[in-house]
């Protein structure tokens, strides 16, 4: 009986849907205030009824109701609590349905926290989403109902959850990624709300940056954490592969980047909107993209649900709608919008438009690389596939020139800025960071390395002229106490970002330069040798867990003889799939991981295993922890709040005479 | 005509999304297994009973290869039809029971039912790699020389049987006679 409550609490919301998503919108169009006032209290709706229909998902699996056919697919009676309650989106159906009710939180915090936005405005945004609304639930009701029932025989066991998913990063990674994501969908919202009503101004800037901040920072951290999990849970060394279902984050991400440098630039300044809400709107598209490409089959790859070429069509479909309409509200409504100020070739403008044009070229790229498989597939009925060193080929110089920018745009400034100001501030860092580059790698490891150096010079690079711009923007202050103090919120988030991107930088250089690995063969007792360190093979032990049988090993790392630490990887096979699966061990440093992965026992009781150094890797999520912090300080900036009493009658000012013009 | 230059977001997309509709009937299960027209790998395995098998083993006219596991749910929904066939004398079906535990094999045997001559016991899967095999439930129809001749992937119900199967086993006996 409750999961058909849980059906028909998803068609309410769908029902509420529908309201939300077209009469707001006409009222803010014909000034009807019941209409536009009854935007807020449908969101809420919205949330409550997908709220009741994900809780009694969960109740069904913690339950094991095997009747339920999603249940009986993804969950097993014998699968530890907290697994059956995240198995909810273990598969395409439930998973759809996080998507969605993530969807309708982040329209209640639109609902909560627009105080300050004219009431058009905000009937406009949460419209557009609850069209967004109607789309995805229509979706679950029609191809993927995550409530649909095995009549007439239920199983009297389920299939149980795919092994690899069982794992603290499945707990956190998909809800992680998942909000960033549709987090997007707010500021698409935000830029369709402004192109409906001609109003596309500072006033609009302002309210979009906080969102797309905390959008960006989320998405941040769960690609991160995604990479995080791949990388101890796969057991291949690695922590970025270049798969298809990596791809569209990354680009959403890459857009999203352009998108709050932009946003920074049309509130400033007010030039660049059209181009700020193309951006917006194709920061949204490659969330949609990505939801396209993991859940039709269109590529396979190690994501990928069970393909289905009708949820394809149906996705596809949604998509068209959703970016086609957008588009072409863009190209009929951008060209009404004018710059409202000019700049030189060399201003601050002119370096965000460059790392607005690297990132979008950067995206550009591994979207081709992503899609051009399947294109020419399509074409040629041949397949090839596009591997990391396309990727690498193109991704890399790309981020390396953003990195070179990235130490002089902060200090540039806004309108106009003169070469030789520039040069008085930079030359010296500049020197400063090669010689650094040059002697920290000969100091630290005696020998010369073309990529140590070239990351350290970059590193130095921008840390330094970071702290040039510090020492700039607090020279008129007394001291420098009370100059930092004087420094905005958005300004450290900023620089904390930034940071965050040196961090990461580091750690991709160095882990990809100097990792080690090896495969052997070692019986119990014997010992090889990897890098610095010596690793000992005690031999296994039987093990068994709740659903899992399988051998533990036990290693001892020495270096030059002192201990350093025990590690035990483990091969296990679990019972209701029959699935075999690794459990790697890792020592965790923050200058190196040692990890080993269990292979199979051959006849004369030899263990197969592969040994890996990894230096510097945590670097790489450490960074983006950094940049999603930074992310965050900027969002929370007092002047976002504090503009809100003024704001509200500028913007009200300012929207009719946007409506105006555009009229 | 200035204003043409914000249709190009609209019009990139246009061409990409026609691109992505015909990508979508390139279902990757549609592609032919590379091993059609090939002979079957040799193997050198057990029955789920424990006898020993080899490819010399196999049918010497046109039979179903069908890949199952206990743990496969849709394995259960395309049952009946297999014991159907099995029954009626209609082709012979071998079994491939595909990374799965000899136990439980043999216990979802007692439980449901065995259509199979006999089952080929794959607990590593490496029978499955060679045959390339994405997953539990596939059926290959393997001619008398033992070359596979036809795929198909996921659950072999009725109609599959009739609209698939049928004519490409009339084809297959066409040709031997």
């Amino acid at each position: 009986m409750l999961p058909e409550l849980g059906q028909f609490s998803l068609i309410l919301a769908f029902c509420l849907s529908i309201i939300l998503g077209s009469l707001p919108i006409v009222g803010a169009s014909t000034n009807n205030l019941l209409w536009m006032s009854l935007a807020r209290p449908l969101a809420a709706g919205i949330f409550v009824f997908l709220a009741i229909s994900i809780l009694i998902l969960a109740y069904a699996f913690a339950t094991d109701d095997f009747s339920v056919q999603f249940v009986a697919q993804h969950s097993n009676s014998l699968l530890p609590t907290r697994y059956k309650l995240t198995a909810v989106w273990g598969g395409h159906e439930g998973s759809f349905l996080l998507w969605t009710f993530m969807l309708s939180g982040w329209m209640l915090a639109v609902a909560i926290f627009s105080k300050s936005m004219p009431l058009d405005f905000v009937a406009r945004v949460l419209g557009v989403l609850g069209i967004l609304c109607v789309g995805y639930i229509l979706f679950m009701l029609a191809t993927s109902n995550p409530f649909d029932r095995i009549v007439p025989l239920p199983p009297a066991e389920g299939a149980d959850l795919n092994s690899a998913l069982q794992d603290f990063g499945f707990i956190i990674h998909p809800p992680t990624l998942y909000m960033g994501y549709v987090g997007f969908s707010v500021v698409f919202a935000f830029a369709i709300a402004a192109l409906l009503s001609g109003r596309l101004d500072a006033a609009w800037a302002r309210w979009s940056r906080p969102w797309a901040n905390v959008a960006w920072a989320i998405l941040t951290i769960g690609i991160a954490l995604g990479s995080w999990w791949a990388y101890y849970e796969l057991g291949w060394g690695g922590w970025w592969a270049w798969d298809p279902v990596e791809n569209p984050p990354l680009i959403t991400w890459l857009f999203g980047t352009a998108l709050i440098h932009s946003l920074a630039v049309t509130e400033k300044r007010g030039v660049f909107k059209s181009w700020t809400v193309l951006l917006a709107i194709l920061a949204f598209s490659g969330s949609l993209l990505g939801t396209f490409i993991t859940r039709s089959g269109l590529l396979t790859s190690v994501h990928a649900f069970a393909s289905d070429p009708g949820r394809g069509v149906f996705i596809l479909a949604i998509l068209g709608i959703a970016v086609g309409g957008s588009l072409l509200l863009f190209a009929l409504r951008a060209p009404l919008m004018k710059s409202e100020f000019g700049f030189e070739p060399l201003s601050r403008e002119i370096f965000l438009l460059a790392n607005n044009v690297l990132l979008v070229v950067a995206a550009a790229s591994v979207f081709l690389g992503t899609l051009f498989p399947m294109v020419y597939q399509a074409l040629t009925d041949n397949l090839i596939s596009i591997g990391p060193p396309y990727f690498n080929a193109i991704f890399v110089p790309l981020m390396g020139i953003l990195v070179v920018l990235l130490g002089i745009g902060p200090i540039t400034r806004w309108k106009k800025t003169s070469l030789v100001f520039l040069t008085s501030q930079l030359s010296k860092v500049a020197m400063l960071s090669v010689v650094l580059g040059v002697v920290i790698p000969l100091v630290i490891v005696l020998r010369f390395s073309f990529a140590a150096t070239i990351t350290i010079v970059l590193a130095a690079w921008i840390l330094l002229s970071m702290l040039r711009d510090i020492k700039n923007k607090t020279a008129n202050k007394p001291d420098l106490r009370s100059g930092l103090k004087a420094l905005s919120g958005s300004y450290y988030g900023m620089q904390l970002a930034h940071i965050g991107v040196v961090v990461m930088m580091i750690g991709v250089a160095l882990t990809s330069s100097f990792s080690a690995e090896k495969s052997v063969l070692l019986a119990p007792s014997e010992s090889i040798d990897l890098g610095d360190y010596q690793f000992q093979f005690n031999g296994t032990l039987p093990v068994t867990g709740p659903n899992y049988i399988g051998d533990e090993a036990t290693f001892i790392v020495t270096k030059g003889g002192n201990p350093v630490t025990e590690l035990y990887p483990q091969r296990r096979l679990y019972l209701a799939s029959g699935t075999p699966s690794t459990e790697m061990a890792i020592d965790a440093g923050i200058l190196r991981d040692l990890f080993i992965t269990l292979g199979e026992v051959k006849e004369n009781g030899a263990w197969s295993m592969t040994i890996y150094i990894k230096p510097f890797i945590r670097w790489v999520w450490l960074g983006a922890i950094l940049m999603a912090c930074g992310g965050m300080l900027a969002a929370a900036d007092k002047r976002y709040r504090r503009l809100r009493s003024r704001s509200e009658e500028k913007a009200v000012n300012s929207g009719r005479a946007g409506l105006r013009t555009a009229i | 005509m200035k204003n043409l230059r914000f249709y190009i977001p609209v019009s990139v997309f246009v061409v990409l999304a026609v691109v992505m509709w015909r990508g979508l009937y390139l279902d990757p299960k549609e592609l032919p297994s590379m091993l059609i027209d090939k002979p079957l790998p040799a193997f050198a395995l057990t029955t789920v009973e424990g006898a020993a098998i080899t490819q010399q083993d196999l049918p010497q006219q046109v039979f179903l290869l069908n890949v199952w596991g206990s743990y496969c749910l849709p394995c259960l929904i395309e049952h009946p039809t297999l014991m159907r066939l099995a029954e009626a004398g209609e082709i012979p079906v071998v079994g491939v029971n595909y990374r799965d535990k000899q136990e439980l094999a043999l216990r979802w045997l007692d439980d449901n039912g065995n259509p199979f001559a006999f089952s080929i016991l794959d607990e590593d899967g490496r029978f499955g790699i060679d045959l390339g095999v994405y997953g539990a439930p596939e059926t290959y129809l393997v001619d008398a020389e033992g070359v596979i001749r036809f795929r198909h992937v996921s659950v072999l119900d009725e109609q599959v049987w009739a609209e698939k199967f049928v004519p490409a086993i009339a084809e297959l006996r066409r040709e031997n006679n």
